[in-house]
């Protein structure tokens, strides 16, 4: 017998031992699910971390009101199979409130919107911590962010007063009004996550499989046909075979052109791949050098 | 073999530290294309002659406007063999705090060292606190090789300089590599250029470093960290406690001890999502059932009757201080976070205040500044259940966080109970 754990088993040991420490330490916590890969797979480590209980906290959804439907059906499915109370905060509501205004035009877009309604959801339920799915190999802002996140009363991120973090020690102590987000899966990469799936047989939306779907191009990405989109000159409508390598807002949520409809046939893809999954999908981090940086620092996952 | 290897690299840019990762990255097919283009894009930008690799571990816009590395960043890479978990540090601003919080999980160290500077002032510190922080194995890269014509003398003339300085500390396992990062010599593949050179690329280096002995299998230790009571019909009775091992090989079956408590019991079951395990040991999270009721709660800890960890309130440790809105002196109080236990000292005493670069021990020192080291002693409000740093990384280890701000203050290495 060898005392040895296979890199899934250890980055899972440790995730888990993140999301116990969250349970121990906090009031309220809630873990932010989108219905993409890595919250599905973050819900099935809360899961495991607490077996055979429950999970001793909620789940939350932003919900930009501008989604794929089978992501839809999927988190009302999954979070019911785990018995987990789901809350929605819903940024149609955040906009009927007049609290951010719409953004207008064939660039539309929620996704800046959703830090309002995610900020709202947090002071209206009193969270303290809150579980994203965030990894740091996805973006270079990610890169440096602890596990435990310090945020100030405005959710607000500040890169250069973060806490060190050493060990698996982690320094829950906030003061009223302030929270911390928590990334248990911080070590996972894309191909780990995908690993973790095909390892454990976990179900995932039908939408990172290949199908067929109405699509048109936009700044070198593929966008589905959608009813929240006004399309600019040129941009025609066609159908390709595609599959989503990320799950979130339909309106700048990119497909890209796969063949690829088995979990091994995506990891097999992943491993080759040569653009990073925001890099090739996400219109959100393309704005500019600092995007992601950015929007953390205004509250956003 | 252990599939994740984590290891921690500190150095300024001009070492080559950043060129060296780039090339591990690059070559391990690591970086992607819109990352290179990005970095292609900024530097461009940026007027610099080369592609700037150093851009690509350097995440937020303060770094980049200032060139400068502000935080440990963590990076990624994978080969058939093993997964990589990189703690990179920066050389210059607050760099002793930063290269203890990158060493804290590290299992390698990788030290630069200039063929044509030797050992300096540098190398020290880094090997210094890879010893302090107890990283089981350093690998010295003695870089620029193309720039000494490859020339074995040089590479041995740093190897015995480092390897003199190393014999004042505490060093399991030291290796050295001839490279050039910049050609890519000795990175990944074997160098042409270095036929004298016998050993392995730094690839193949870090694929084959043997870690599963570096954890401690011998002594249980298992801190508490969540009571699990599902309160359902079908689990009307179970009561598990939820923790991650640091330390042993627990079984069903094995006599254990409670702390504080002192209660014995045995252990009924070792369960996981997947169900009961035949054993468990470090770092798995698994949940431990005992066959007598005993009232335990977090922060207690599960070990075995003949192999306690030290049950005390009054600790010596090595500190790294790391406010800079003030230092440590005596009297002081702060809250002390020790495997899922929590508390308060009183730090009691200042041993001495040890200077990184000389390894002199200053003992009138009365204060622990902002990046620097030093023995303490201090006294905890509860008995802490602790075992020597260098026996255990886990129960040896606490962080202290000042009351008021909530900031994390300090990083300590337990050397065991204050006597006396």
């Amino acid at each position: 017998m060898t005392y040895e754990l296979s890199h899934l088993r250890e980055l899972e040991a440790e995730s888990i031992h993140i999301m116990r420490e969250v349970a121990a330490e906090f009031e309220n916590p809630a873990l932010m699910f989108s219905g993409g890969k890595d919250s599905i797979v973050m819900l099935r480590l809360a899961e495991k971390a607490f077996a055979p209980a429950k999970i001793p906290y909620p789940v939350l959804h932003v919900d930009t009101g501008h989604n794929f439907p089978e992501v839809i059906d999927f988190r009302d499915r999954r979070t019911a199979e785990v018995g987990a109370r789901l809350i929605v905060a819903s940024v149609q509501d955040t906009i009927n409130a007049g609290r951010v205004v719409e953004e207008t035009g064939a660039r539309a877009s929620r996704n800046r919107l959703q830090t309002t309604t995610l900020l709202d959801a947090i002071e209206e339920h009193r969270f303290d911590a809150l579980f994203g799915g965030a990894r740091r190999d996805e973006e270079k802002a990610r890169a440096k962010e602890r596990v435990y996140s310090f945020r100030d009363d405005f959710g607000q991120w500040d890169p250069k007063a973060q806490r060190p973090e050493l060990w698996n020690l982690y320094n829950g102590r906030i003061k009223m009004g302030e929270h911390i987000r928590v990334f248990p899966i911080s070590n996972w990469t894309e191909l780990d996550i995908w690993q973790y799936i095909a390892d454990d047989g976990i179900e995932i939306p039908s939408i990172y499989f290949a199908h067929k779907r109405n699509v048109f191009e936009r700044d070198g990405m593929l966008l589905a046909e959608n009813d929240f989109v006004e399309r600019m000159e040129g941009e025609n409508v066609y159908e390709e075979v595609v599959r989503y390598r990320t799950v979130g807002d339909i309106t700048i949520t990119g497909a890209v052109e796969s063949g690829a409809d088995t979990v091994e046939k995506i990891i097999e893809e992943v491993a080759a791949t040569r653009q990073t999954e925001r890099g090739a999908t996400r219109a959100d981090d393309r704005v500019s050098e600092a995007a992601m940086e950015d929007r953390k620092k205004e509250g956003y996952f | 073999m252990s599939e994740i290897l984590r290891f921690a690299t500190a150095g300024s840019v001009d070492d080559g530290k950043s060129t060296l990762i780039g090339r591990l990255l690059y070559d391990t097919k690591s970086i992607f294309e819109d990352q290179m283009e990005a970095v292609e894009r900024t530097s461009e930008k940026m007027g610099t002659e080369h592609v700037n690799l150093a851009l690509l571990t350097d995440g937020l816009r303060a770094e980049r406007e200032q060139g400068i590395t502000i935080d440990v960043a963590y990076r990624y890479f994978a080969t058939p063999k093993r997964k990589f978990i990189i703690a990179d540090t920066p050389g210059h601003t607050q760099y002793t705090r930063n290269m203890v919080t990158g060493a804290s999980t590290a299992d390698v160290a990788l030290i630069l060292v200039d063929a044509r500077n030797g050992v300096i002032e540098q190398s020290r510190r880094h090997s210094f606190i890879a010893s302090l922080l107890r990283i089981p194995h350093i690998v010295v890269c003695v870089n620029k090789m193309d720039l000494v014509d490859y020339d074995e003398e040089a590479f041995n003339k740093v190897k015995e300089e480092f390897r003199e300085f190393a014999m004042r500390l505490e060093v399991p396992d030291l290796s050295f590599i001839p490279v050039s990062a910049l050609v890519g010599d000795n990175v990944v593949d074997k160098s042409a250029n270095m036929p004298w050179y016998e050993g392995p690329s730094l690839l193949t280096h870090l694929e084959t470093i043997h870690t599963a002995s570096d954890r401690n299998m011998v002594d249980v230790r298992f801190p508490v960290q969540y009571v699990i009571r599902p309160m359902s019909d079908e689990y009307h009775d179970y009561r598990g406690y939820a923790g991650t091992v640091a330390g042993g090989v627990m079984k069903p079956g094995d006599d254990v001890v409670v702390l504080p408590s002192g209660f014995e019991s045995i252990i009924k079951s070792i369960d996981t999502f997947e169900g009961p395990v035949d054993e468990a040991f470090a770092p798995m999270a698994v949940t431990v059932r005992l066959n007598d009721e005993i009232d335990i709660s977090r922060g207690d800890m599960i070990c075995r009757p003949n192999n306690q960890p030290i049950v005390t309130q009054d600790v010596d440790a090595m500190i790294c201080w790391m406010d800079e809105t003030q230092s440590l002196s005596p009297r002081k109080k702060y809250a002390i976070k020790h495997t899922s236990r929590a508390a308060r000292v009183m730090i009691k005493d200042i041993n001495y205040r040890l200077d990184i670069n000389t390894l002199h021990r200053d003992e009138e020192a009365t204060e622990i500044k902002l990046n620097e080291i030093g023995r303490i002693s201090f006294r905890s409000t509860l008995p802490l259940f602790v075992d020597e740093y260098r026996r255990n990384r886990e129960t040896g280890s606490f962080v202290l966080i000042d009351e008021a701000s909530n900031a994390t203050v300090a990083a300590g290495m337990i050397l065991g109970e204050t006597a006396g």
